[in-house]
């Protein structure tokens, strides 16, 4: 489809909307689309996508088709990440594949389920509690159209010792495909558990991914998570986090972003409790014509929190990054500490970055700070390096690998970490040993 | 901390000092807003035909557009109908001499501290005043007049130098700019007109000085300043209202162009009636500012200390068209009460080598909302553009907001851009510190908020840093978080 007529998405949308086709949570279905035909899709005027165009690029490159695609898919070696011990889920098109998948962890450590058959054995209270079809246009349209996803259950004081590997592959050798998934996690008191999510797709056709998923983070628990989008393909991606934290819980999160047509994060963190913890970072490294953009939010609304994020991203190439963080400190939130930090290298000429780091605060007795800059490479350090007879590329790439390689700090699995550190460095063209 | 619960008590329960009106006979235009109130007041000013229809262009263009939502205020909507768009004192002041002036007005003058008579004398700083909404003296007009410089009411710019107003009005902010650009650009009624010619350096400060006296009315007043090249000066701009329980609109607008070399520095001490303690009445100040370098090396700076106003709701900007030009914005604004404050600027980097400075700090104390709204934005030519910003909030009480949303959109390479914001309170090892060397409380406060806002105020000319000074001491002093 690349017509230039004015085409009214928003129109089809609820047209191809028909709650016979779902055998689960049609109520709130009913409800997210009800409430999807009040807000419709997101044009630029839209604030929060102001600069990114998602609406237009589903017109332009998008039947809206509901059909999944079917795939033949019979390995997935190429996509895991090697020698990582961990639970693989994986998901092809949207749907569950359990042959593909392979679950190690005992059942009492951690209760996996795919999202359908959760729902239908009345596991999940409610699936919307956080993530409602109100906070985002593409959340209520995901509440809505969910095909499958899983349902994940950490039960009291388990320490879950693999961690679970998610892989969600969109098929698109032979048409293109529209995907709808979510997951809810509950990780209950005192428990820890570790998630990776990585975003792949096979074949040339268009793929748009609209994930939604929502991580209940009890007392004292932890949660570790990753997100690797290293999709190469024409994939455009909307993905909606909520994370909500209770007392003295801790996480730590980690986007990766380094392909894919147009990428769109929206993390949120709620901090619903005292002394919690909250880490995430972010690095969006991009070239090409990929749009990567991040919105955060960190929302303190219990004294005694801390909260650190860190994104960093170089642009090269023709591509466009965005970032907009919003700390808000609620009334009676004291004594909360925030910091926040965004810091942007463009390479090429051609490469833009819009961003908008944003501090709303009622309460008094708080520390928070934000900083954010643009720029290039120091001169001084560049200079530095070439007069140790280190030629021009590689100094720049070493720098940049410097400059990138900060925000992988926090992550606590060795595999995990040199396997990040492998492909931030091969998109930094970083050859030297 | 009782004691600073009492002086807290004491500050916020602190009248308004300009609270009072005077029986000025004022020649007013009917009440409400259509296209004869437009076409009243351009015949009140014998207006040529040309403004009259840009006054009219203006006013359809307004009809069509929607006041917009976007900024963090609240306040209920705007009966537009319900303002009377011209107020003018009747006694008309005849230049000349100040003799002749209202001695009503002079009263009025006096009690506002810049008796015109006191103000030539001892300060050497001229002073266009706006009454309402006509000017009613400017003086010091012969001395500047040796030197070329046009420094009177924009009415009289319009008889006098209508090329001039012809060429630049609207060039910086177009009629269609916003909705209250739009809507002072149909009705504005007077306001100041400067022109420095090539090479000269403005030997005084100018200065202009806004007062709303009559009841329901709006001031819409228009201030326009072009220096010529490599000319530089420095205008000031204060206001006050008097205490009423409504609402009273202030849409001002302000353009500034400077050309090759030229410098204009532009200082506001605003001080509008915020309304009484429950938040009830006070001035809604919707001013359009902007500043245009069109030349090369030119430069603009902004410095602002917003103490006044229910609401305020502007952002001085600059636009770095020439090569090398620099742009800077200073602000202090301090919210009390039920006061709110969407304040900030824009750096629109266009020529090559731009250069742009921000330092914002807000103060916000009671249940008032206080926010930086900023934006810079490089664009794609703006070769090695340079930008740092500094956004500061300081919290005092648990029942106020600080809010902060910089957009920072860059499209070349080249350009470096630095932005921080912190938040916090007066800390209570500070307060202690003083303490200990035997400052008293309420005088430590003061001392760390005028340390705070330093940065800014010494931007400010001498006259004014000074009241602006007070200004901060009587809103906040001993207000300990």
């Amino acid at each position: 489809m690349n017509t230039t007529e004015a085409r009214d998405l928003k129109h089809e949308i609820i047209e191809s909307f028909d709650l016979s086709r779902f055998e689960v949570g049609n109520d709130q279905r009913a409800k997210a689309m009800a409430h999807f035909k009040k807000v419709g899709l997101p044009d630029i005027k839209h604030e929060e996508y102001r600069f990114t165009p998602i609406t237009k690029n589903l017109e332009k490159n998008f039947k809206w088709d509901i059909q999944v695609s079917t795939s033949q898919i019979a390995s997935i070696d190429s996509y895991l990440i090697p020698n990582l011990d961990a639970n693989v889920l994986v998901f092809v098109n949207g749907s569950y594949v359990p042959s593909l998948s392979k679950v190690i962890s005992p059942a009492s450590e951690v209760k996996i389920l795919p999202l359908i058959q959760a729902n239908a054995e009345k596991e999940i209270s409610n699936l919307d509690k956080y993530l409602t079809p109100e906070s985002d246009p593409f959340a209520a349209m995901n509440a809505a159209y969910w095909q499958d996803g899983l349902f994940i259950h950490v039960p009291e004081n388990i320490n879950v010792s693999k961690p679970i590997f998610i892989l969600h592959l969109n098929d698109v050798t032979k048409s293109q495909a529209l995907v709808h998934t979510r997951i809810l996690g509950i990780v209950e008191k005192g428990s820890q558990l570790s998630v990776i999510e990585k975003f792949d797709s096979v074949g040339s056709n268009p793929a748009f991914h609209n994930f939604s998923e929502e991580w209940i983070v009890k007392e004292q628990s932890q949660l570790e998570y990753c997100k690797i989008q290293n999709d190469s393909g024409k994939s455009y991606q909307v993905a909606n986090t909520v994370i909500h934290q209770s007392d003295s819980s801790q996480i730590n999160t980690f986007t990766l972003t380094l392909n894919g047509q147009l990428i769109r994060n929206n993390l949120s963190i709620i901090i619903d409790g005292e002394n919690c913890e909250s880490h995430f970072y972010g690095l969006y490294l991009l070239n090409g014509n990929t749009l990567g953009d991040n919105h955060t939010v960190v929302d303190h609304k219990k004294p005694n929190s801390f909260s650190n994020e860190m994104y960093k991203g170089i642009m090269d190439g023709n591509s466009k990054g965005i970032f907009n963080g919003k700390i808000f400190v609620r009334p009676h939130a004291q004594k909360t500490n925030a910091f926040q930090s965004n810091r942007n290298i463009l390479v090429s000429d051609s490469a833009t970055v819009n961003t908008k780091p944003q501090l709303e605060i009622w309460a008094d007795d708080v520390k928070c700070s934000h900083g954010c800059t643009t720029g290039q490479l120091d001169e001084e350090a560049l200079f530095y390096l070439r007069s140790r007879g280190i030629s021009e590329p590689i100094a720049k790439a070493m720098l940049l690998y410097a400059f990138a390689g900060e925000v992988l700090t926090p992550i606590k699995n060795e595999t995990l970490k040199s396997y990040l550190d492998k492909l931030i460095s091969e998109r930094l063209h970083k050859n030297f040993e | 901390m009782s004691k600073s619960n009492q002086v807290l008590e004491e500050i916020t329960s602190k009248e308004y000092e300009h609270g009072w009106t005077v029986n000025l006979e004022a020649d007013e235009a009917p009440m409400g807003l259509n296209e004869g109130t437009v076409r009243f007041i351009s015949a009140k000013k014998g207006e040529p035909e040309w403004l009259l229809e840009w006054r009219l262009k203006a006013f359809r263009l307004w009809q069509k557009m929607i006041e917009p939502t976007w900024p963090n205020v609240t306040y209920p909507s705007i009966d537009y109908q319900n303002i009377i768009y011209y107020s003018a004192p009747k006694k008309k002041a005849n230049l000349n001499s100040l003799n002749e002036v209202d001695p009503e007005l002079i009263k009025t003058f006096e009690k506002l501290g810049i008796s015109l008579t006191e103000q030539k004398r001892l300060t050497g700083v001229a002073v266009d005043a706006v009454i309402d909404s006509v000017s009613v003296a400017t003086t010091f007009k012969e001395k500047l007049s040796e030197l070329g410089i046009i420094f009177c009411s924009f009415s009289e710019a319009v008889r006098e130098h209508p090329e001039l107003i012809k060429k630049y009005l609207g060039s910086v902010v177009p009629i269609n700019d916003n909705y209250f650009a739009a809507l002072n650009s149909a009705v504005f009624s007077d306001g100041s007109f400067c022109y420095i010619p090539k090479g000269i350096r403005c030997p005084m400060e100018l200065s202009t000085y806004f007062r709303i006296n009559a009841a329901n009315t709006g001031q819409f007043e228009r201030t326009l300043i072009v220096a010529d090249e490599g000319s530089y000066v420095s205008y000031l701009e204060g206001c006050t209202a008097p205490m009423r329980d409504e609402n009273q609109l202030h849409a001002a607008v302000v353009e500034l162009y400077t050309m090759k070399d030229a410098e204009i520095k532009y200082s506001t001490v605003q001080n509008w009636y915020p309304g009484d303690k429950n938040g009830k009445g006070g001035i809604y100040n919707f001013v359009t500012k902007r500043g245009l370098c069109f030349g090369d090396r030119s430069k603009i700076s902004w410095t602002q200390v917003e103490t006044g106003s229910a609401i305020t709701w502007k952002y001085p900007s600059c636009i770095l068209k020439g090569d090398n030009s620099v742009g800077e914005f200073y602000s202090v604004a301090v919210t009390n009460n039920y006061q709110q404050a969407d304040t900030g600027t824009k750096m629109i980097h266009i020529g090559k080598n731009t250069r742009s400075r921000i330092v914002s700090k807000g103060i916000s104390a009671g249940k008032s909302q206080n926010s930086y709204r900023g934006q810079v934005h490089v664009m794609k030519r703006a070769s090695n553009a340079r930008n740092h910003s500094q956004c500061d909030s300081l919290l005092m009480g648990d029942q106020c907001g600080a809010h902060t949303f910089p957009y920072i959109d860059v499209e070349n390479n080249s350009a470096r851009i630095e932005h921080e914001a912190t938040t916090s309170k007066i800390g209570e090892d500070q307060i202690f510190y003083c303490l200990q060397r035997g400052i008293d409380e309420e005088a430590a406060v003061a001392l760390i908020v005028n340390g705070y806002a330093k940065e800014v105020l010494n931007q400010l000319p001498m006259e004014f840093a000074v009241e602006a000074q007070k200004l901060l001491a009587l809103t906040l002093e001993g207000s300990v978080g």
